[in-house]
């Protein structure tokens, strides 16, 4: 199994009801996100093109956050999602600083915090609570080695990139472009 | 032209708008663990020279000073955690590819060694002191029957601990100022020389002062070639390792960084250190105390730019 997620970018508007749903459904702190909506904006005026991404962690596949974490705290579960233990994690930041999309942020208890693929809900037969949200219905997930999974189907007919890949990190967060 | 914005609003803690999750605490025990190598370096080195008359400081004097520059530089990397009371969990696994963990494991080494260095010799620098206990007193006249093998040790260990200090930065992709092998052993070569600088303040032996000064010598023009290296290095690469090193080549850090540490911690030191060679009156404290001065800020800049240095996407 290998969870991954795909992302459009020409049907997502930025209404940012992914962040809130995350937030709600994770009891994220208040000030803090695990997801953010990023507007990129190309070209000069009046030749510009526009990209709305939602990004999160991209639970790597070669994760730089794993493999500096002194503890084991950070680690790959199931379907390569990568999770931190809490009550492992020392606090260090060394997964912080490692991450080159800085995806993860010290909750205020102490541990490091980042975005699970919703796990909970997947064990519930769910999808995560940003995809299941999402009123333009641009977010796909699913399982890439099964070859029906929504995410499978639409990496297989749209064009897609992942971010910085030339980090080394081997993302799974898809963007349909 | 190329915009990027989080319209969804994004301020996590120590992330916005820019990484800063590293404070003070880690280059300050950056700057002690490499201080504290160079001094247990050279002792260890010196006496398996069999030069512990001539470098009388070098062997026992400042090595005192080490058991309290790591438990200090210790205490700063526990005060850098943010889940303090998890601390333990540091020594429950090994994990050779994280540098954090690695290092954390040869301090817990080095730590006893220092001591037992230090343990060693306390009686002959304060002829006073008396142990409370008389096994304790028997356990140090044991351990100086062992000393070659110590300093062994203490030189192997010192190098891994020195080395340490830049991987634990140069691990990390992720910053492209500190996604550099020169870092290791740049920052191994400052520890050494501040470690020789802190013996040359403490040594009243001219002697002394002066083989140590010919060895900092060489290692000042060591650690230039490593930051000329770095910066060629830094230019030749991509995108986000050019910008990197502009940060020190006309941006924030021009002038700090090559102001105070390349000259005032590096070239002027050398000049002096030649001056006093040459029999030349200057006081021969300050030399040292510049080269000090120059590591610690070399690590507070690389730790500090280094968080601003990122990919782009
Ligand atoms: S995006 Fe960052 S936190 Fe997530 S797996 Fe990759 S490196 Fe780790
Ligand atoms: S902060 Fe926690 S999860 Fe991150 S590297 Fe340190 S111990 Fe591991």
């Amino acid at each position: 199994m290998r969870y991954a997620m795909a992302i459009d970018t020409k049907k997502c508007v930025g209404c940012s009801d992914c962040v809130v749903a995350c937030q709600a459904e994770n009891n994220v702190p208040i000030g803090f996100c695990r997801d953010w909506v990023v507007e990129v904006t190309d070209g000069t005026y009046p030749e510009l093109e526009l990209e709305n991404r939602s990004e999160r962690c991209n639970h790597c596949e070669n994760s730089p956050c794993v493999r500096c974490c002194p503890t084991g705290a950070s680690h790959y579960a199931e379907g390569g999602i990568v999770l931190v233990t809490e009550d492992k994690c020392i606090g260090c930041s060394a997964c912080i600083t490692s991450c080159p999309y800085d995806a993860r942020y010290v909750h205020p208890k102490g541990y490091v915090d980042k975005c699970t693929f919703c796990v909970q809900r997947l064990k519930n037969g769910l999808k995560p609570a940003c995809v299941s949200v999402c009123p333009t219905k641009c977010m796909y997930f699913g399982d890439l080695e099964d070859p029906n999974s929504d995410v499978s189907k639409v990496l297989k007919t749209r064009k897609h990139k992942t971010l910085i890949p030339e980090a080394g990190t081997k993302p799974h967060l898809y963007f349909l472009i | 032209m190329r915009e990027e914005i989080i319209v969804s609003g994004r301020m996590n803690e120590l992330i916005d708008p820019h990484l800063q999750v590293w404070n003070w605490e880690i280059p300050a025990y950056l700057f002690l663990g490499g201080l504290a190598a160079g001094i247990l370096f050279f002792a260890g080195l010196m006496t398996l020279q069999g030069k512990e008359k001539e470098f009388e400081t070098t062997i026992k004097r400042a090595p005192l000073f080490t058991p309290l520059m790591l438990g200090i530089g210790l205490l700063f990397l526990f005060l850098d955690l943010k889940h303090k009371l998890y601390f333990w969990q540091l020594y429950t696994t090994i994990k050779l590819e994280s540098p954090m963990s690695w290092g954390a494991w040869t301090l817990l080494i080095i730590m006893p060694v220092s001591v037992a260095w230090a343990g060693m010799y306390i009686k002959t620098i304060f002829s006073n002191f008396k142990w409370p206990y008389p096994n304790i007193a028997e356990a140090f006249e044991w351990i100086s029957k062992q000393k070659t093998i110590l300093a062994w040790i203490m030189v192997i260990t010192s190098v891994i601990l020195g080395i340490y200090t830049g991987i634990l930065l140069s691990a990390f992709n992720a910053r492209p100022l500190w996604n550099t092998s020169i870092l290791g052993p740049l920052f191994l070569t400052s520890g050494l020389s501040t470690g020789a600088a802190f013996i040359m303040i403490l040594s009243k032996d001219e002697h002394e002062r002066h083989a140590l000064a010919r060895i900092d010598l060489l290692l000042i023009a060591i650690e230039l070639f490593l930051i000329i290296h770095m910066f060629m290095g830094f230019r030749a690469s991509t995108q986000v390792q050019i910008e990197a090193a502009n940060m020190f080549l006309g941006g924030t850090y021009t002038a700090i960084f090559w102001t105070f540490v390349v000259v005032l911690g590096l070239v002027l030191p050398a000049a002096l250190e030649i001056m006093s060679l040459k029999k030349l009156k200057v006081p021969y404290y300050i030399a040292p105390a510049l080269v000090l001065m120059g590591g610690l800020i070399l690590r507070f800049i690389m730790v500090y730019a280094g968080q601003m240095s990122r990919w782009l996407y």
